[in-house]
């Protein structure tokens, strides 16, 4: 494979992070814990939205086989999506919601950082702009954690068990397989072994703060970035592809 | 007695000379009422209309309609935001609002009570239903009491991309295959009586017209504003080349504005009363949301007084 | 324990050199959480680059009822203004 190639695969990865989870934070939109929150929850997938265009605009030119943005979107079935395992899993309550946002977004702000300074210049300058964006994402979610970990004794006990739920999905976040190498050693991307540390110090400090109890969990879920997915994301795409698969090469 | 007389008469000259009125003043509890009544059912329909559209935004067919969608949906969620916060100036708080809502005390517009079956029903619903509520805010950016007003200049600020990014939809669609024509013309057939029906009651049985008129609360009738509506879609509808599903419709040369057919009042008054095809499910939607919210909102108070406490007893030490 | 969060009143300023201005209100739990609220539901069309959040219960309003007596004195002090003094036309920068 050619290096462009090949970096179209990896902007694959990013692009799907960021469509999946925009997709679940947007299903919250109209049923909102209150208002407030309604809205800071759009706002953070209308984030993701932009981030996927730009990132799949990206993958789509360095394929070159013309395909855009809505083609990789909604044209691609399970097996080809490549976002990690964690941002498909499903909304649950507001705590399963917040504390997948969290472990996402502690991940998702370390790599962009790094990615700001990325030897790709094109990916570089979607980093910057994402970057601002992910501060935010995780200044939101990090609050949140701490609001309900050290809460109501009700919510510490909703969100603890939201965490034991999604813990096994963060290995995969910062474990490489051999596309993240190459992307590493090209300087495209962060070496992902170099992040695991500062990723579980960044989620242990705010769990500590929160009253939380890190998960002992001994082993970790991976698969989603070679498309082995759980069975949550065929029926996330079944709706999302809906029309552009009911009324083929049609203009909307 | 005589005060009460000097103060409503204050009041009503103040309307009269087109002065705000702002929280604070002196104003009769009709006024009060009123405005509570009018700008709560205002934020309610922001509320429960944010239901049919966002049906859709995990189906809508592109990235670019998507986030146009989800903006939109989020700006209504904002729109409500804004109302209720007029309304509390008037001294009664969110939560209560909200439980009218809840229990039918207060109602919302009807026309959020009918389903989106189609992708075409979003454009239906951006270029008719937020047409006919365009026409309604505009007027009331310059309703007599002041914080209302001030929420609806910013309404109306914001919602100028909503129409739009309907009548794109439609247009698009138009301009596509046979299968999207008729989506778009099953949806105006839908949506048609129902955006009519949204300016209310016609004046001869609208019930709080003429005291709301006399308030400045509103400064066209129900009639006038739904005439304005349909002068200005008809031309929109044929550009599309959709026609409108009415029988009766035609252009009065001498009046200069199109005639129309009855509505069907019946089917108003029974989705008003409850009865629509879609009033529980609304209504349950909304219950649930709030329901399932009860302990996130508890979780934030009880941890903002405990760091509150923790502040004071650090400031103690100190 | 109370249960609702607290009604804040919003000010934002839109750009540097002019002054906050109150722009609407909303709810939030604590301080932090009204700013960040005030910049998802206020700001989503970069109407500002810089927020206040005031508890509503923590502002004093002075009442309709002394309008008079608070602001009609202020009517004929007209020696405060500058149009009260004449001064010849060939004056200037004055």
């Amino acid at each position: 494979m050619e290096t462009s190639t090949k970096l179209g695969a990896y902007l694959l990865r990013l692009g799907d992070n960021t469509l999946v989870l925009g997709q679940r934070l947007a299903e919250w939109c109209g049923h909102g814990p209150v208002l407030e929150q309604d809205i800071a929850l759009t706002n953070i997938s209308l984030d993701l939205f932009g981030q996927t265009r730009s990132l799949l605009q990206y993958a789509g030119e360095l394929e070159g086989k013309g395909r855009s943005e809505d083609d990789l979107a909604f044209l691609r079935d399970v097996r080809e999506f490549r976002n990690c395992l964690l941002v498909e899993q499903p909304n649950g309550d507001f705590a399963g919601t917040i504390a997948r946002q969290f472990l996402f977004d502690s991940f998702h702000y370390l790599l962009l950082e790094f990615l700001c300074d990325s030897t790709d210049k094109h990916l570089a300058s979607i980093a910057k702009k994402s970057l601002k964006e992910v501060t935010y994402h995780l200044r939101f979610s990090s609050e949140w954690m701490i609001r309900l970990g050290d809460g109501t004794e009700v919510s510490h006990h909703k969100i603890q068990a939201a965490l034991e739920d999604l813990w096994d999905y963060t290995g995969e976040l910062y474990t490489p397989d051999e596309l993240d190498s190459e992307m590493a050693f090209l300087g495209v991307a962060p070496d992902l072994n170099k992040l695991r540390e500062p990723y579980l110090r960044k989620v242990e400090a705010i769990l500590d703060t929160a009253t939380l109890r890190k998960p002992a969990s001994a082993f970790l879920q991976m698969g989603g970035k070679t498309g082995r997915h759980s069975e949550h994301l065929g029926h996330l795409l079944a709706e999302m592809q809906f029309l552009q698969r009911a009324y083929p090469g049609l203009t909307w | 007695m005589e005060k009460l007389h000097d103060l409503q008469q204050a009041f009503q000259a103040k309307i009269d000379a087109d002065e705000k009125i702002e929280p604070k003043d002196w104003m009769p509890d009709a006024y009060r009422k009123t405005l509570i009544r009018q700008i709560s059912q205002h934020a309610h329909s922001e509320i429960v209309g944010m239901l049919p559209e966002g049906n859709w935004i995990s189906r809508a067919p592109s990235l670019r309609r998507k986030v146009a969608l989800l903006a939109k949906v989020q700006d209504e969620a904002g729109h409500g935001l804004y109302l209720y916060s007029a309304a509390e100036t008037l001294g009664i708080d969110r939560e209560t609002l909200i439980d009218d809502l809840h229990t039918g005390k207060a109602k919302y517009s009807s026309i959020f009570n009918y389903p989106t079956l189609s992708w075409a029903d979003i454009g239906a619903i951006g270029w008719l239903v937020d047409g006919a509520a365009i026409m309604n805010q505009v007027m009331l950016t310059r309703t007599s009491y002041g914080p209302y007003a001030r929420a609806m200049v910013r309404i109306c600020k914001e919602e100028s991309f909503h129409q739009r990014q309907g009548y794109e939809i439609l247009l698009t669609l138009c301009r596509g295959s046979e299968a999207q024509k008729e989506m778009a013309q099953d949806a105006l057939n839908r949506w048609w009586w129902p955006s009519l029906m949204m300016f209310g009651p016609s004046d001869k049985e609208s019930q709080h017209t003429e005291q709301s008129m006399l308030w400045k609360i509103k400064r066209k009738t129900n009639d006038e504003l739904r005439q304005q509506f349909v002068d200005a879609t008809v031309p929109q509808a044929e550009f599309l080349g959709l026609s409108i599903p009415d029988p009766d419709l035609k252009w009065n040369e001498e009046t200069g504005h199109y005639e129309f057919g009855e509505i069907n009042w019946d089917e108003f008054w029974q989705v008003v009363k409850g009865n629509g095809p879609c009033n529980r499910e609304r209504i349950k939607a909304r219950i649930k949301a709030h329901e399932e919210g009860a302990w996130v909102r508890e979780a934030a108070m009880a941890y903002a007084k405990k760091r509150k406490e923790r502040a004071t007893a650090a400031q103690k030490v100190a | 324990m109370k249960k609702n969060w607290p009604l804040w009143e919003v000010f934002i300023r839109s750009k540097n050199g002019l002054s906050h201005k109150h722009v609407g209100s909303l709810h939030a739990a604590d301080a932090e959480m009204a700013i960040e609220n005030a910049r998802d539901v206020y700001t989503r069309r970069s109407e500002g680059i810089s927020i206040w959040v005031v508890e509503s219960g923590n502002i004093t309003a002075s009442s309709p009822n002394q309008t008079d007596a608070l602001f009609d004195p202020a009517n004929d002090k007209v020696y405060r203004h500058p149009t009260f003094y004449d001064l010849p036309d060939e004056v200037k920068h004055i």
